[in-house]
């Protein structure tokens, strides 16, 4: 079947820095009035000698429509989620345009954190509100919203381990975390920079570490566990409840990377499992926007014992009225200023209060189903195959699959292929975290938001590029064709003579490009 | 049960279709990796679904009421959430479902977007004069710890001098950032003290406490008390001459009239993006970016994601990642700190807002800020009881001592909320050597006649 037609916007767009005119103006802004300027003079004499700015800064100079006109050109140059995004690991999920709205309103977007809080009983309602969501989905005591995404809880919990181990006195000693290499690469490094030692368990052949490879790794040295469950490849731990005897038989804590809940929300709670913490990502399984990458909330919850360390404040209801708790004498402190991405919390809120608890447990159902359905689907194409395909047992929300087959048969990359898909409206699909365990690696989760038809595009297009690959791979392996640019050459941009992080150092490296610059820095 | 409006495959007719194509007779027999003793015991307890819209944004407004803005009321908060103009046209291109809900790409799929993170990291670099500006970070504070980091792994040095003046919050973010407890890896935090005269850095101080266990010297430009440090160019030399580095905090909305950091010393430039055209939101309009020079020096030590300018195979301008291996993404615990999602949104609100106002709108929106601040200022000043421990050498807060007026600032906001007034931020508790004092903001969004309301309610409100 020949798969829908699909082509990116097109636009040639200058860089920013290169368009405008000699005073355009975009903004204005009235001069102070004339008894401040009676007041205090003239404006450039506040400034102490030798803080003055001399020379301007090259800032383009355009008007009110270019800027505009130029910015949504650029978005009609991205993809985004216009076309269907099976984005592995992410799971790409609606983004209720409801929370968009509330969270533009004022009583969001124009308040400040440190109001008064009888000004914010609105807002810590709300935050109160979403973590007596997680904790009923989890189980844990208490959440926090400070971290600013997934990774910063993962380091909220090793910077907790550690004030946890210091008050026990058993800091020095405890200074190694245990996580999997099928763990997001973020464990090992946050915990690593927190002061940890880290220990990977590799993955054995039911697709996850042994038991006994973690009895060897723990001991008195074992500060926390650090683990996701399931992992990217759709296959479940199931020891994972002796897991966290061992781990706390040591001594250690153990901390449930929760970043692929989609599958099992309202199906298992951290804490049953006897994890002392846990981490949802609200800008994965609680609708809120990717954005590109953020603005994201990492909600960090944990036990009653561990909850006096949470980073503070912390939002706390008594006697009728919400106050923010400042005072916390064992307090890790902050790991980021205020109280969280507020706007987040009030897409997660949106989405957790939209589905209630039946919703939340059937979209687990069709995002789990759904994945079933894609891999029925995608083991029948031709040149792909699954990891570890003796495991029988349905995968969870996703499943990991290789191109090996296909790149071995006809030359073609998995990174061929994902572009060439971009060519029929489909985003780029995720390939695997570092390293690649498995060859040529793609990982859709189907989620609950995506309907049957457009799973069956996702995978009639992929079909249709594999068939492309077999018959003219030039075609695979010279896409993209129909995006707004072409594919990046081979340029070493680990290369300082090659990178330019800002257009002031390409057009230093480049003198030709820099006489556009030049012109604009001449202007008056 | 009806279909969920958001779950297309929500109809009992579908999931019988995939069940059937899967070749299942239910649902739950997908879940059996899961053993039965890990289920979940007991129902799900959550508030109640409110699956209608129009149930549930009543529920919301009914909720949001219950808050009070700075719209409503005269605010005079500050302290790293500012409260600033936002053109319109930011918030119509944030909104952009484009901008709003791309999760990774590729450099061809979504190129544009890639395009105003390279505009925002190149006119930042004009702001603050550094041609090297990685991706963003969370937020202010999480730059100045990033940034500690960087300058700690570059000298192979573990002390960072701060100026005393320095934001609490942000501080309490450096000082996690720095620790380590009694694991290795820890970076000393010590506070260099100010002049009492003028709120600034005491040079004298400051070279007690450099030495050779210095790995840098962090310097906030404007300070959090609102002070112009104008013997930062001191500062950064006597950093040099004990060879350690200098990293300038800057509001990136003071540098149409203030000094590039460039100009004065700075090695590493870190600072908010909440300014440049995003709201408050709370605290959640927060953001940091770091700048250095374009040096592999700096370069090879950034954790954040590095966007660089290339160019496709027709010869178009493209984007790609520089230096992606020295990411966690790349090494895990071998790369530099840690990566993830941080404020990427923001940026785009950032690029517009920069280009709109270019070279002279930075410098208008400067001249307007200092003016009402000095004006707003010297009227407090004038009233009874109340004193200016800084008189001048500021740019948009200041600190405005209420002692002799023996009346708390706490008792003082109590009193100006009753008038529709948000007086500034109480620093009693975090600066107590200042006894009742408030950090008062004021930007250009207060007109002279706010200002003057202000006053007329202080003069009320402390006599």
């Amino acid at each position: 079947m020949t798969p829908r037609r699909y082509h990116a916007a097109v636009w040639d767009e200058p860089l920013v820095m290169e368009m405008g005119a000699p005073g355009r103006r975009g903004v204005v802004f009235d001069s102070p009035e004339p008894l401040v300027a009676a007041a205090v003079g003239d404006p450039d004499s506040l400034v102490p000698e030798g803080m003055r700015r001399v020379e301007r800064p090259v800032l383009p100079e355009l008007s009110e429509p270019e800027v505009l006109r130029h910015y949504l050109h650029l978005s009609q140059e991205t993809l985004g989620m216009m076309g269907v995004s099976l984005f592995g690991t992410c799971t790409m999920k609606y983004n209720p345009r409801l929370a968009t709205e509330l969270a533009a309103r004022p009583e969001i977007a124009e308040l400040h954190p440190a109001q008064d809080d009888d000004t914010l009983q609105g807002v810590l309602e709300l935050v109160h509100g979403l973590d007596l969501i997680m904790r009923g989905l989890s189980g844990m005591d208490a959440f926090v919203f400070q971290p600013g995404g997934g990774a910063h809880a993962a380091y909220t919990h090793a910077v907790i381990a550690r004030a946890c181990h210091a008050a026990r006195g058993e800091l020095p000693q405890r200074n190694e975390i245990i996580t999997t290499i099928q763990a997001h690469p973020c464990n090992a490094a946050t915990a690593s920079a927190a002061g940890f030692d880290i220990v990977t368990l590799p993955l054995e052949e039911n697709g996850y570490p042994s038991l006994d490879a973690l009895k060897a790794a723990v001991s008195e040295r074992t500060a926390s566990l650090m683990v996701n469950n399931p992992d990217d490849m759709g296959v479940y731990n199931p020891e994972i409840d002796k897991w966290v005897e061992v781990v706390h038989d040591a001594g250690g804590l153990c901390f449930y990377d929760h970043a692929n809940f989609n599958g099992v929300m309202g199906k298992i709670k951290a804490r049953e499992l006897g994890f002392d913490a846990c981490m949802y990502m609200l800008h994965k399984t609680f609708g809120a926007p990717k954005g590109g990458g953020g603005p994201a909330v990492g909600a960090y919850g944990c036990t009653e014992e561990l909850a006096r360390f949470l980073p503070e404040p912390v939002v706390v209801h008594e006697a009728g009225r919400y106050r923010l708790d400042r005072d916390r004498s064992e307090s890790v402190g902050k790991v980021r200023e205020f109280w969280g991405n507020v706007p987040q919390l009030v897409y997660a809120y949106v989405w957790s209060r939209a589905m209630g608890a039946d919703g939340i447990e059937r979209a687990a159902d069709i995002s789990v189903l759904a994945n079933n359905y894609m891999e029925k689907r995608l083991l029948a194409v031709r040149g792909v195959t699954k990891s570890h395909p003796h495991l029988t047992a349905p995968r969870m929300e996703m499943t990991r699959y290789s191109l090996e087959t296909l790149e071995r048969e006809t030359g073609v990359t998995v990174l061929d292929v994902q572009n060439r898909m971009v060519d029929f409206g489909i985003d780029a699909f995720w390939l695997s975290h570092e390293p690649w365990l498995v060859p040529q690696p793609f990982t859709p989760e189907a989620g609950e938001m995506w309907s049957k038809e457009d799973l069956d595009q996702w995978i009639d297009v992929l079909a249709h590029v594999i068939e492309e690959a077999y018959t003219d791979p030039e075609k695979v392996k010279t896409a993209p064709h129909n995006h707004p640019i072409r594919r990046l050459g081979g340029t070493d941009l680990n290369d300082q003579a090659n990178w330019a992080t800002t257009w002031r150092a390409h057009a230093r490296k480049h003198p030709g490009a820099a006489a556009v610059a030049d012109s604009l820095a001449a202007s008056p | 049960m009806s279909a969920h409006p958001y779950m297309p495959n929500s109809t009992p007719e579908m999931e019988r279709e995939l069940l059937d194509a899967v070749g299942v007779a239910d649902v739950e027999s997908l879940f059996a990796q899961i053993p039965a003793t890990h289920r979940m015991k007991g129902e799900l307890e959550l508030p109640p679904a409110l699956v209608s819209e129009v149930a549930l944004r009543r529920h919301m407004l009914d909720l949001l009421a219950r808050n009070e803005t700075c719209e409503q009321n005269l605010s005079f908060l500050g302290g790293g959430i500012w409260q600033h103009h936002v053109p319109a046209i930011c918030d119509e291109i944030v909104r952009r479902s484009e901008f709003l809900t791309p999760v990774w790409g590729t450099p061809s799929s979504d190129h544009g977007r890639n395009q105003a993170w390279f505009e925002f990291t190149s006119q930042l670099a004009e702001l603050v004069g550094m041609d090297f500006v990685g991706l963003p970070v969370y937020s202010w504070g999480c730059a100045a710890g990033f940034a500690a980091r960087m300058a700690a792994r570059i000298t192979g040095r573990a002390q960072l001098l701060v100026s005393d003046t320095i934001s609490p919050e942000r501080l309490a973010v450096i000082r996690t950032y720095c620790d380590s407890d009694a694991l290795p890896g820890r970076i000393e935090v010590e506070l260099v003290e100010h002049e009492p005269a003028t709120g600034a850095v005491d040079l004298t101080d400051l070279q007690r406490k450099l030495s050779e266990r210095t790995a840098a010297v962090l310097v906030e430009n404007p300070s959090y008390l609102g002070i112009i440090e104008s013997q930062a160019a001191d500062v950064a030399a006597l950093a040099r001459s004990h060879g350690a580095e200098t990293i300038v905090s800057v509001d990136p909305l003071s540098l149409g009239i203030l000094a590039p950091p460039s100009d004065y010393g700075a090695d590493i430039v870190v600072g908010s993006t909440q300014p440049l055209g995003v709201h408050m939101s709370c605290g959640g309009g927060a953001g940091g970016f770091i700048a250095s020079r374009d040096d592999p020096r700096y370069a090879h030590e950034y954790p954040t994601l590095l966007l660089s300018i290339s160019e496709t195979v027709a010869g178009e301008h493209g984007f790609g990642m520089a230096l992606f291996e020295q990411t966690s993404y790349g090494g895990r615990e071998e790369g530099n700190d840690w990566t993830g999602n941080s404020v990427y949104l923001w940026t785009v609100a950032n690029a517009a807002y920069m280009s709109a106002m270019g070279p002279e709108g930075f410098a208008e929106l400067g001249r307007l800020i200092i003016a009402r601040s000095h004006y707003a200022a010297s009227k407090l000043g004038a009233l009874a009881g109340v004193r200016l421990p800084f008189e001048n050498g500021f740019f948009k807060e200041f600190v405005v001592d209420f002692n002799g007026t023996g009346k708390t600032v706490s008792e003082i906001n109590r009193a100006l909320r009753d008038r529709g007034i948000f007086g500034g931020l109480d620093l009693s508790h975090d600066f107590p050597e200042f006894g009742q004092s408030a950090l008062y903001c004021v930007t250009e969004i207060h007109t002279q006649a706010d200002i003057d309301t202000l006053v007329a309610a202080l003069e009320e409100v402390v006599t």
